[in-house]
């Protein structure tokens, strides 16, 4: 018997009070003896070659311990290639940390200081003499693929790092017999992650053990052991990988980073603590970008609005060098493969060109792919409500795949379990009060006043297997492990590698272990982000957290709920079968009354396992790992809604309101999956309205500053009313799937519609992200 | 050449030898080990550095160490130690108004500071205090929430004691 | 993003500052609220061998009254102009500025001199400077003098103030009877520098406006006075025609820069939109 008395309720975040005490741990506070700080110094142009650094200067600085460049730091490291098996002829130039000859990105470090003090080290910077003669650099995608375009770096044969068709038989057919297409073409711009807490990373190598310690803010920190310890040639037992609190990540911290493989190369020449914290300059300029697509796209309906086919081509342009280890092309795969996904639509044609250009790479970010295809896909499904005169909700309730009709597979092959979208549909329609806003537009457009409602429908991809990355050759895990054991007092500590990075991960996965151990989870101290201390496992990224986290904590909980009531039954010469954990205790499983208190169990098989009969075994510790079967991912599903008021004059967008109805199977703390799911919205209105990495024809990014760039503020943002529909996944005992990345999915595609829905009575439309006042001016025809 | 410059902090007075280039910011993460005040910008736009300086939310990034000696200042870790932000602790412990905890000392800051001379805030009022506030995380309406509840129960513990 | 090194001294007076700029051989920066400085420190864009503090002198505080013209001391904070009475009654553009400008933390440590030095052509209070035909007291070694705000702001982060020379306050002439204001700007965030912005005072008789005074800014190298704009609206009863007349007078007033994120002519239209607005809701003020 299990007890659900935790999971599904709201349980509140203890480790939220050491922050709201000032007591917050980062990699950034982090001091140790002998500690050291990097700076480096980064190429100022797109492209060139090195014609002479010099560093001898800065090496004399004030404050300076060392100074390193590629051909003094470089040889203790492997090189690394962003590519994988999978993607069939995908290639990229190898990499290295500090640049070898050329530059390839306007940022790309070129020699790194070691100062006492960041400010020296800083100031160190300023002494290195660094001539590059500058090339042609590579700045556009388009460009890049035309006959003659310079290549981008050395080590590549073109500026095509991968293209991909995916094609049903019948999609020229579906064309040709359309009564309708609509088309158009789409701009997603550039943008990035801003974590508030920049990258950070202290590593410390102790030469008289071998050991090396890396302090790493990062989501995934056995996927760095790994890295560390291949790339360094260290054995991976030696290295140590801790990633306590970390000040925000969603995607942008799980990539290899020239910087943070210095940081430990120095540490290792140097033997001592080496700290580097990216400034917010450097961040704009090295952390991975994301999106940056151009899709052209058309939709074949028959005369009833039913979806036959879509035929959508991306191009996504990707910086200079696939990412390591999991490369950059598996946006632009998820983005041709999400296309039409909500709908029954038979027929379908993606075609991917990733290309490369001479700019910061580009890679997995929150909602990896979706608000790209969930943008385009409903962006075509209003036009075509348009052009049919269909309300936008009747082409939807059309088209979208019945709630009753799982399994079911896409035209672009994602297998679904079970999806709600009907139910969702339905329940936003309601929550939205949908036919009283629609009235009220229709009231205020006469005043001159131009409100938008948009809606877009979208699944989201979640608990990925081994399929994302293992089969292609990454050693990136898809499984992960739980330490669950009973402490000689009575109390539960559960050790697990998935981690916590504000989610609530920690909470929910103490939800789960005192169900299955008849506890409450304060009584569960979990632990998380440490290799030494925690299982291997994957870690967090592709919303697998809750999924897979939470079912292989239920698992080893289970585990060691067998363990206890076996030591129970020994004491108390009872079938452990008829003993159940329930309020701290044994209880008999019939009547429910108390046999024998965690306390006692855990105080005879520690102190007295003399006590227990012979044969007994007294282990109060149990490990389980668990890794994904089944599905190779369950899929969530969901709808948002956005309302907007734009001013027609001024281009500016006021966002009124959001809603958003999610289906993310087992909830197991409502307080937490909403919170998610707005902080994920708002990550989608961001890039939807101000978020843009702007470069000039040169390749230098004009706004890398957070004076300049534009996040998402308080000001801005909108109010966001959450409901859910809750269908568990079967694949688990659980049934939880992931929420992550599901507001930022389809939030963005809400706004675009509800931005075209203002403007529809001026003729206008657009179909380029952010949605700036001067391009919706532009649209208006007022400039 | 470095300036000596005693302040107050937390209450405590602190003695300290700085090169005045010194921010406060770092003043108080580096020197005195105060590392509950985040630095996310270092130029004034994420709010991550508010501290209180001579009772006023002062972004800590942008004055110098220099400039506060002789002042008062109170930082996250003095605000929680006096009990004069537990309401707001609470509240945002409800309402789970943080994820990252990053942006998480800026925005009590801001709120501290706003209800202290506003004891009833619209919703529009709290964001428009929060324009300086960055949170990559939360979305916002959790903190609004929070220092809206917080106001409440001030109002009604007011009301109460009258 | 850590400053260069520099030297840093406390001015106790108008003179001691100008002496500690003139033995620094002018390698020196004042430092007054210290929120464009610091940061472009940190930015290493400069890197003076000397920070001159302005803090603590006594000549740049204080706001007062004299013969109609109200003296605001160049170190008064943002936050005062937000909360002053005597500048909501006497300089009311700077109080209808203030909310505009930055957040609440850097307007408690801003200061209106700081602004006005610093001339950001994006800036508010320079704008409502320019509109209430404001004068700025500027103290150098010869003495001190008084500049007309018109004259005041020359070039992009380039004003009257000569190298060495303390900005000591801002003299507005108090407003007259029948005076109204109107200020607004379009900007992208809550806080943000404008995109387009416009400072408007006149004096409204029966017969109709009188002394126009309109200051835009964000469309020009500094605050520029729409002087077509003004005349277009001298001696009319605001109404549709006399504002659409104004923002046709815009055409001749403005040259807005162009740059590919921002047309000139989205400034040129923006302004446009924005000065018909704020001629709709002007304000009596006195
Ligand atoms: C994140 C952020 C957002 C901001 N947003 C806005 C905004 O929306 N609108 C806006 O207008 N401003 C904005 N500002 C700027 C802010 O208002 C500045 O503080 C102000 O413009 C300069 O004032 P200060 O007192 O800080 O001057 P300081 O930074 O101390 O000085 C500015 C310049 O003026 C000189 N100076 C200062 N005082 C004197 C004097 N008395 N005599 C001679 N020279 C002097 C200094 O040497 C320096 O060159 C923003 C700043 C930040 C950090
Ligand atoms: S660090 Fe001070 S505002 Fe960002
Ligand atoms: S909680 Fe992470 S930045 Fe606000």
């Amino acid at each position: 018997m299990t007890s659900t008395d935790h999971i599904g309720q709201s349980h509140r975040r203890e480790n939220a009070l050491r922050h709201l005490a000032g007591r917050g741990r980062f990699v950034t506070d982090l001091a140790l003896p002998r500690m050291v700080h990097a700076a480096f110094v980064r190429s100022p142009m797109a492209k060139g070659k090195i014609v002479e650094l010099d560093v001898s200067a800065a090496a004399e600085a004030p404050g300076v311990v060392r100074v390193f460049t590629a051909e003094t730091l470089n040889p203790i490291c492997a090189p690394w290639t962003g590519t994988l098996d999978h993607f069939a002829g995908m290639k990229s130039a190898p990499q290295n940390m500090l640049a070898e000859g050329q530059v390839l990105w306007a940022g790309h470090p070129v020699a790194m200081i070691l100062a006492h003090s960041r400010a020296e080290a800083e100031d160190a910077c300023e002494l290195v003499l660094l001539d590059i003669e500058d090339e042609e650099a590579v700045v556009d995608g388009d460009a890049a693929l035309v006959e003659g375009t310079p290549l981008v770096s050395e080590g590549i044969d073109s500026n095509l790092c991968f293209r991909t068709v995916l094609e049903t038989p019948g999609l020229d057919e579906a064309f040709a017999n359309a009564a309708h297409v609509v088309e158009d073409s789409f701009t997603f711009g550039r943008h990035t992650a801003v974590t508030l807490e920049p990258r950070a990373v202290v590593a410390d190598f102790d030469p008289s053990t071998g050991q090396l310690t890396v302090h790493h803010g990062t989501q995934t920190p056995y996927q760095f052991q790994d890295v560390y310890a291949h790339q360094f040639g260290l054995p991976d037992n030696k290295v140590r990988v801790i990633a306590p609190d970390v000040g925000g990540s969603f995607g942008m911290k799980l990539h290899v980073y020239n910087e943070e493989m210095a940081v430990v190369a120095a540490s290792l020449k140097l033997g001592r603590p080496v700290r580097f914290v990216a400034d917010r300059l450097e961040s704009f300029v090295s952390d991975v970008h994301a999106r940056d697509h151009r899709v052209s796209a058309r939709m074949a309906m028959d005369a009833q609005g039913t979806i036959l086919a879509m035929d959508v081509d991306d191009m996504t342009q990707i910086g200079a060098i696939s990412t390591y280890p999991r490369t950059s092309v598996a946006e632009g795969n998820q983005v041709i493969r999400l296309m039409g996904a909500p709908y029954t639509m038979p027929d379908y044609r993606g075609r991917l060109s990733v290309v490369f250009q001479n700019k910061v790479q580009t890679s997995q970010y929150r909602a990896v792919g979706h608000p790209i295809a969930c943008a385009v896909t409903e962006a075509l499904v209003d036009r075509a409500a348009e052009q049919l005169d269909l309300d936008p909700i009747e082409i939807r309730q059309r088209n979208l795949v019945a709630d009753d009709a799982y399994p079911h597979v896409s035209a672009t092959g994602y297998q679904f379990e079970k999806l709600s979208h009907h139910a969702a549909l339905a329940k936003l329609r309601e929550i939205m009060g949908y036919d009283a806003l629609r009235a009220e537009q229709a009231e205020l457009r006469k005043q001159g006043i131009y409100r938008g409602i948009g809606i877009a429908s979208f699944v989201e991809i979640t608990n990925p297997g081994a399929a994302f990355y293992g089969v292609g050759g990454a050693r990136v895990s898809a499984q992960d492990g739980a330490i669950v054991r009973l402490t000689p007092s009575g109390e539960v500590h559960c050790a697990i590698s998935v981690t916590e990075q504000g989610q609530g991960t920690e909470t929910i996965i103490a939800q789960v272990v005192a169900d299955q151990l008849g506890v409450t989870p304060d009584q569960v101290k979990v632990t998380t982000g440490d290799t030494d201390t925690t299982p291997s496992g994957g870690a967090t990224w592709a919303c697998r957290g809750a999924g897979i986290g939470g079912e292989t904590a239920l698992r080893a909980g289970r585990r060691l709920q067998a363990q206890i009531l076996a030591i129970a039954g020994a004491v108390l010469q009872a079938e452990p079968a008829t003993l159940a954990l329930a309020g701290g205790t044994v209880v008999d499983k019939a009547t429910g009354k108390e046999r024998i208190t965690l306390a006692e169990i855990g105080r005879i098989a520690t102190y007295r396992p003399d006590t227990l009969p012979e044969g007994c075994d007294n282990s109060l510790t149990a490990v389980q790992h668990f890794a994904p079967t089944g599905y190779p991912f369950d899929f969530t599903n969901g709808i948002q809604a956005s309302h907007v008021e734009v001013d027609i004059e001024t281009g500016v967008t006021r966002l009124l309101k959001h809603w958003v109805v999610e289906d993310c199977g087992r909830i197991i703390n409502p307080l937490l999956v909403d919170e998610q799911i707005r902080g994920g919205v708002v990550q989608g209105l961001g890039p939807a309205f101000f978020e843009e990495c702007m470069y000039d024809d040169m390749g230098q990014m004009t706004n890398a500053s957070l004076a300049d760039y534009l996040v998402p503020m308080a000001g801005e943002m909108p109010d966001i009313e959450i409901a859910h529909i809750e269908t568990p996944t079967l694949d688990t005992i659980l049934g939880a799937k992931g929420v992550g990345e599901a507001g930022t999915a389809a939030a963005g595609a809400a706004a675009m519609n509800a931005v075209n829905d203002a403007l529809r009575p001026m003729g206008a439309r657009i179909s380029q992200t952010p949605m700036t006042p001067l391009r919706i001016l532009t649209a208006l025809g007022h400039v | 050449m470095k300036a000596d410059i005693t302040l107050t902090v937390n209450g405590e007075a602190v003695r300290e030898t700085v090169e005045p280039r010194t921010s406060l910011a770092d003043l108080l993460r580096d020197n005195l080990r105060l590392t509950g005040t985040h630095l996310g910008c270092e130029m004034g736009a994420c709010g991550a550095c508010l501290v209180m300086l001579d009772g006023v939310a002062v972004h800590a990034c942008l004055v110098l160490a220099v400039q506060a000696d002789g002042q008062k200042v109170e930082t996250i870790e003095g605000l929680n130690d006096s009990g004069l932000i537990k309401d707001l602790q609470e509240t945002f412990h409800d309402r789970n108004a943080l994820q990252c905890g990053f942006c998480t000392n800026g925005m009590l800051m801001s709120a501290y500071a706003l209800l202290a001379g506003n004891s009833d805030p619209s919703r529009d009022e709290i964001r428009d205090a929060l324009s300086g506030n960055y949170c990559r995380c939360t979305g916002y309406e959790a903190i609004v929430d929070a220092i809206s509840a917080a106001a409440d129960h001030r109002l009604n513990k007011a009301k109460g004691a009258q | 993003m850590k400053s260069p090194a520099f030297e840093y001294v406390r001015a106790e007076s108008v003179a001691d500052a100008m002496s500690a700029y003139a033995e620094a051989d002018g390698d020196a920066v004042y430092l007054s609220g210290g929120h464009s400085v610091v940061p472009s420190l940190a930015l290493r864009l400069q890197a003076p061998a000397l920070l001159i503090d302005l803090s603590n002198i006594a000549a740049l505080s204080g706001i007062s009254l004299h013969d109609g013209w109200l003296r605001i001391g160049a170190m008064t904070r943002h936050v005062q102009a937000l909360k002053d009475p005597l500048i909501a009654a006497h300089a009311p553009l700077f109080t209808a500025a203030a909310p505009f400008v930055a957040h609440p933390a850097i307007r408690n440590r801003g200061t209106l001199g700081g602004s006005l030095a610093h001339a950001d052509p994006a800036s508010e209070f320079p704008a409502a400077a320019v509109a209430m035909r404001a004068e700025l007291e500027i103290a150098s070694s010869q003495g001190i003098r008084r500049v007309p705000a018109d004259d005041f702001f020359v070039d992009i982060y380039e004003t009257a103030i000569e190298p060495g020379e303390v900005l000591q306050a801002i003299h507005v002439p108090s407003p007259v009877a029948g005076q109204v204001i109107g200020f607004d700007e379009i900007a992208r965030r809550r806080g943000d520098y404008a995109m387009v912005g416009a400072a408007v005072q006149a004096v409204s008789r029966g017969s109709g406006l009188e002394d126009v005074s309109i200051a835009l800014f964000s469309v020009g190298n500094h605050p520029v006075r729409a002087r077509k704009a003004q005349a277009a609206l001298t001696g009319r009863m605001i109404d549709a025609d006399a504002i659409a007349d104004a923002q046709a007078a815009l055409e001749d007033d403005l040259d807005p820069p162009d740059d590919p994120q921002f047309p000139a002519s989205m400034r040129l239209h923006l302004a446009r939109v924005l000065l018909g607005r704020v001629l709709a809701n002007l304000e009596a003020v006195a």
